[in-house]
């Protein structure tokens, strides 16, 4: 398998509005609004290409959300962008009714996702929209873990004929998923074979679970990292096959366990009948606070080093 | 037989059909679907542009309507079958499991004329701005239209439509107010006031029309040609404000919110009934 390069950072929402861009380009029918936010969630480019195509809608989100709704009716693809703390819990009844109730084809771009959004503090620091997202039915729930792909899932989800929840982030992270990749969505992408453990990482985990594969090399510890860029529909082939040969995971993800991957990976092992030693990489029933995301990682056990721990943790637990 | 006269019998049979439908169901909001009865009728036996046989949820190339307040959904669908657009006999399933007319409007069940799910207050204007600005952009001339409840238009979203249809110059939509005053809590002055509605409209820059008798057919029907001739000049979008009756059309539910979502007893349908002609025949 290939070394995963960081060919520079770059943030996921910029990932966001470059592939908006191209499918603007590429398609008549796509069309985007923002709440007060255009700037933050990188529609800026679009707006600028296609006045006509693009709508303000003031800080008022719940309408923005059925306004998408009833500009999907006719055809068009909307792409609605804000916070993700704005795009999830505050307009959940216009999603599910309108959205995921009515099956329409809005695409929901939610930036500054996590608590990588860092100084603003709790109040924006959503942890909690993958589970919102995820119980809806109808709903495809992507999580890219870099600009490249994030750019690569835009498109895909643009090109997919139902409601989709995108999510992504603020901070300048590594880019290291290859350039014009084609996004499937709902599949798992195997990122490195390894035959002791089962890193299951999503978002901007995915660097630092590659990280941590490093590190746990080293300690003679063979990790398998996959990419869960999909949360749903949830590639369940992809978690099923690696632990049939590792044995045990870690899941990681920038999340309240409640709700998250983490959840969701342990009830289609249970429901398998795999009960293998599992570990928990992400929050655990508290808010967030004010500080720069690399703090926030660190001291909220995000990061590599946690990663690391978290598989010695399992590996030893499946010995034992 | 003059054409308002025509009108007015389907009215009356619509009222029928959400009397017995709400018995049959026992449950279900009576009280707003008959204050509503007859601007729904207006639009759907004279006033829209529509293909009951050939129905597309796109609207494309059509007029379309909203119904907000989802809570009446047994006046949509007695309109839709009544029009055309499904079996009347269905109308008998209402409420009932596996009927594909669910308790509020639903897509998921390929009801005929159901373009979006309603009935979570507040958002199907919303939705009929969505839709009004994207048969702009397709170039479609045809209209959007929807109707709000008075109670609903507590709701903060409305405003939120209301500021973003009126920047925006949405000049292909026409709303309407059931301008009842009642809603489940008590009359809406008591519940939440003050209810200045059409100054608020007015105030979010909509051009407003107020129909002192919103259950009268020409002024419901004179008020929609002074809209449409108001779009012709200027795109802006209209609210026409109908002042109605509650209950319209039994004595006994008429002008009190103790309708608003009871069903009849049989005993009390037949009385009601005893008041409404049948004209169409019922289902």
């Amino acid at each position: 398998m290939a070394d995963y390069i960081n060919t520079g950072n770059k943030d996921t929402r910029s990932g966001f509005g470059a592939g908006l861009l191209e499918l603007g380009k590429e398609n008549p029918k796509v069309v985007a609004l923002a709440a007060d936010l255009k700037g933050s969630v990188k529609m800026d480019a679009f707006a600028k290409e296609f006045p006509e195509r693009f709508f303000q809608c003031g800080i008022a989100e719940a309408n923005m959300i059925d306004t998408a709704a009833g500009l999907s009716l006719n055809g068009l693809i909307p792409f609605v962008g804000t916070f993700a703390a704005f795009a999830t819990g505050r307009v959940y009844d216009q999603i599910r009714m309108c959205v995921a109730y009515s099956e329409t084809n809005v695409k929901i771009a939610a930036s500054h996702a996590g608590i990588t959004l860092g100084e603003d503090g709790a109040t924006h620091q959503i942890l909690e929209d993958i589970g919102l997202m995820r119980m809806l039915p109808n709903m495809v729930v992507i999580n890219p873990c870099d600009y490249n792909q994030t750019k690569a899932a835009t498109i895909a989800a643009g090109k997919y004929n139902g409601p989709v929840y995108l999510r992504f982030g603020r901070p300048s992270v590594p880019n290291f998923t290859p350039e014009n990749q084609v996004f499937e969505i709902g599949k798992a992408i195997k990122l490195v074979d390894g035959g002791d453990v089962s890193i299951f990482a999503t978002g901007h985990l995915v660097w630092e679970a590659l990280e941590a594969q490093k590190l746990l090399a080293q300690e003679g510890i063979n990790a398998e990292i996959i990419n869960i860029a999909t949360i749903k529909p949830f590639d369940e082939n992809a978690v099923l096959q690696s632990i049939e040969k590792t044995g045990c995971a870690v899941v990681a993800e920038e999340h309240f366990i409640a709700g998250g991957l983490g959840e969701l990976t342990a009830g289609v092992l249970a429901k398998s009948a795999k009960l293998v030693p599992m570990e928990f990489v992400a929050i655990n029933d508290k808010f967030g606070q004010s500080g720069t995301p690399a703090e926030l990682m660190k001291a909220y056990g995000l990061d590599a080093a946690h990663i690391v721990e978290a598989a010695k943790r399992a590996v030893s637990k499946k010995t034992a | 037989m003059s054409d308002i006269q025509k009108l007015k019998d389907i009215a009356s049979q619509i009222r029928r059909d959400i009397l017995r439908m709400v018995t049959g169901a026992k449950s279900g909001h009576p009280g707003g679907s008959l204050s509503s009865t007859d601007v729904v009728t207006a639009l759907y036996f004279k006033v829209m542009k529509q293909n009951p046989e050939n129905w597309s949820r796109t609207g494309e190339g059509y007029d379309m309507f909203f119904l907000s307040c989802g809570h009446e959904s047994p006046l949509l669908y007695s309109a839709l079958a009544r029009r055309g657009y499904f079996p009347v006999e269905e109308l008998g399933t209402f409420r009932k499991i596996g009927s594909r007319l669910q308790g509020h409007p639903a897509t998921d069940t390929g009801l005929p004329g159901i373009h979006e799910a309603s009935g979570s207050l507040g958002q199907g204007l919303s939705v009929a701005v969505g839709a009004a600005l994207g048969k702009r952009l397709a170039g479609d001339p045809n209209k959007v239209y929807v109707l709000v409840g008075d109670g609903e238009s507590q709701e903060g979203q409305i405003w939120e439509a209301a500021a973003f249809a009126s920047h925006h110059k949405v000049g292909n939509l026409i709303a309407f107010t059931d301008w009842n005053g009642q809603q489940i809590d008590g009359t809406t002055e008591e519940v939440i006031g003050p209810d200045n509605l059409d100054l608020r409209w007015k105030a979010f820059g909509w051009n407003v029309l107020v129909v002192e008798d919103g259950n009268e057919m020409e002024q419901i029907l004179s008020a929609i040609e002074l809209a449409t001739e108001l779009q012709s000049k200027e795109p802006k979008p209209v609210m026409i404000m109908l002042k109605t009756v509650m209950g319209k059309g039994v004595d006994f539910m008429e002008g009190t919110c103790n309708w608003h979502g009871k069903a009849p007893k049989p005993e009390e349908c037949e009385k009601a009934l005893n008041q409404i002609k049948e004209t169409l025949g019922d289902y």
